[in-house]
């Protein structure tokens, strides 16, 4: 128990020191509106009122940690899951593209990766382009792909996971490339001393060897995953999805809606992260890494 | 057993005028230049020389892990290449080269994998290596739980898995300490004894060199050239005391004599 105060204790102390300074920001941001409406009202707002009124305005400059709470259980807990004001329901539209484009994105990177180490050509000239595809804003290029891939007939699901694959494979090429060159010249040269096939090489020496390489990319990549996806969701008119939740918020103002949406999208985010570090540890331990 | 060298058999590796050089930025570097050595059946070479004397790119080159530029090579009277592809030695590396995801068993299985053995002939293997190192029982640990000098045990075990009659030994105990080093050589020996395998064995401490070889070829760099072949004269059986005996210690001035006179240390 004071092993698990001791670990909890200093993140406890940093979430509240947060939460604190959330309040206190809140107060400040919204105080001006409070103000407003009071003098228009004529009445005089005490400072405790003033307080009170900035933490639960409708439409709040910055919404109170209480008030995303509520909305989150609210839309959350208390709606079905069918409804289109349940952010499960949303939130399962923003996951299953980017579980679709993080399984596109982690394929695509380790063949490119592949192609990289095994190909000279692929060697000298994909990198710097793998690097400019990142360069491009992707809320720039995130329209063109849906544009694009609706003249071809493709709507709805695939078009957003391309554009989380499009953020997704590039921490993917990066650490593979790293993971497979990482056996030293010795290693290869004793694989050569046995006959070894390339295939062989690969399978029995560089592949495993990539694997810590391949688990830290995919960390980043499955939350660039999920980035890519809300993107996506941005261009669509704001159909369904955690990224549809934030421009329809934001088209109304509603920035309790937005907060609850992006505090939804970490949390989310979080979660992937932890799963795929759970996957880690579990390879991990089977390839005998874990002391 | 195999029988011990015949001289009228053709040698298992026979150079002639072997060069190699490589081409750098700062001109060519002459890592080989006219080697001609004869390695008989059964013979136990130590190749030593300072760095650069090449001793290391000669084995590279038995191995078929580095292309002479120039004279000849034969192993087995075949090439390199064919050599390798023959799977006719086995090579250890200066370090372990372990693999840390396989386990002990599994790392001396992978040869053996390679090759397209059965599991069951691949286990019958494992065990008899490593019962020739010493290691038994120690199949299912992982190489960071054993010391140094166990797993250069369990690399050689490797070298010995697919029962090539070459062996092929780079500094194997030049990252252990002195204990370890000379109760590694003392079962190297026996196992030598035992297996009547062909040793190729790179060092550059002379008394390791006079305590494990039939033969010393004593190389020297820039170009890396031999300098002097020194057929020994100490009897088969050898136990460590053996280095303090008179005829161990001019066996050992003439290596550091040959070593000298190739300006190794200019």
């Amino acid at each position: 128990m004071s092993r698990f105060l001791s670990h909890a204790l200093p993140i406890l102390t940093v979430v509240a020191l947060i939460v604190g300074l959330w309040y206190l920001a809140a107060i400040a941001l919204n105080a001006p509106w409070a103000r407003d409406q009071a003098t228009r009202a004529g009445v005089d707002l005490s400072a405790s009122e003033l307080v009170a009124d900035t933490w639960s305005q409708d439409k709040p400059k910055l919404p109170a940690p209480h008030q995303i709470a509520t909305e989150i259980w609210e839309t959350t807990a208390e709606k079905k899951i069918t409804s289109k004001r349940s952010l499960v329901y949303h939130g399962w539209i923003t996951l299953s593209a980017t579980l679709l484009g993080f399984v596109f994105g982690a394929g695509f990177g380790i063949l490119l990766a592949i192609g990289i180490v095994y190909n000279r050509a692929m060697d000298m000239s994909v990198m710097p382009w793998v690097i400019a595809s990142q360069a491009i804003p992707i809320l720039a290029i995130a329209p063109m792909i849906i544009v694009v891939l609706n003249a071809v007939g493709l709507s709805g699901l695939i078009p957003k996971a391309i554009i989380s694959m499009y953020l997704s494979f590039f921490p993917v090429v990066v650490g593979m490339v790293k993971g497979l060159r990482s056996p030293d010249a010795m290693l290869i040269d004793q694989m050569r001393t046995y006959s070894a096939s390339p295939a062989q090489t690969f399978w029995k020496l560089r592949f495993p060897s990539s694997v810590p390489y391949l688990f830290t990319s995919l960390k980043v990549a499955v939350a660039a995953s999920l980035v890519g996806a809300i993107v996506g969701e941005l261009p669509t008119g704001a159909v369904a999805g955690l990224g549809a939740r934030l421009l329809a918020g934001s088209y109304y103002g509603q920035t309790i809606q937005i907060w609850s949406a992006l505090i939804s999208a970490a949390a989310l985010a979080a979660c992937l992260v932890g799963i795929v570090g759970l996957v880690e540890r579990v390879v991990n331990k089977r390839m005998g890494f874990a002391r | 057993m195999k029988e011990r060298p015949d001289v009228t058999k053709t040698p298992v590796i026979a150079a002639r005028d072997l060069s190699l050089t490589f081409e750098t930025n700062d001109g060519p570097v002459h890592a080989l230049k006219d080697v001609t050595l004869d390695i008989e059946e059964g013979e136990f070479v130590s190749f030593i020389g300072p760095s650069g004397c090449g001793k290391t790119t000669f084995l590279r080159v038995i191995a078929d892990l580095e292309q002479p530029t120039g004279g000849t090579i034969t192993v087995n009277g075949q090439t390199p290449r064919q050599a390798r592809l023959a799977r006719a030695y086995g090579y250890v590396f200066q370090a372990a080269g372990l693999l840390p995801w396989r386990t002990i068993g599994r790392n001396i299985a992978l040869p053996l994998e390679i090759i397209g053995l059965s599991k069951e002939e691949q286990a019958e293997k494992v065990a008899q290596v490593l019962d020739l190192v010493d290691l038994s029982g120690f199949d299912k640990k992982y190489p960071w739980q054993l010391s140094g000098g166990m797993q250069q045990r369990a690399s050689i075990a490797r070298a010995l898995a697919f029962d090539a009659d070459i062996l092929l030994m780079d500094e194997p105990f030049g990252a252990l300490d002195e204990i370890v080093r000379d109760h590694l050589n003392e079962q190297l020996l026996a196992l030598w004894a035992r297996t009547g395998k062909t040793i190729g064995f790179v060092t550059h401490s002379i008394p390791e060199a006079v305590y494990l070889s039939t033969k010393i070829v004593v190389m020297s760099p820039r170009p890396g050239r031999v300098t002097d072949v020194i057929e020994s004269s100490l009897p088969k059986e050898r136990p460590l005391d053996i280095r303090e005996t008179p005829e161990f210690l001019e066996i050992a001035h003439r290596v550091r004599e040959g070593l000298r006179a190739g300006h190794s240390y200019d």
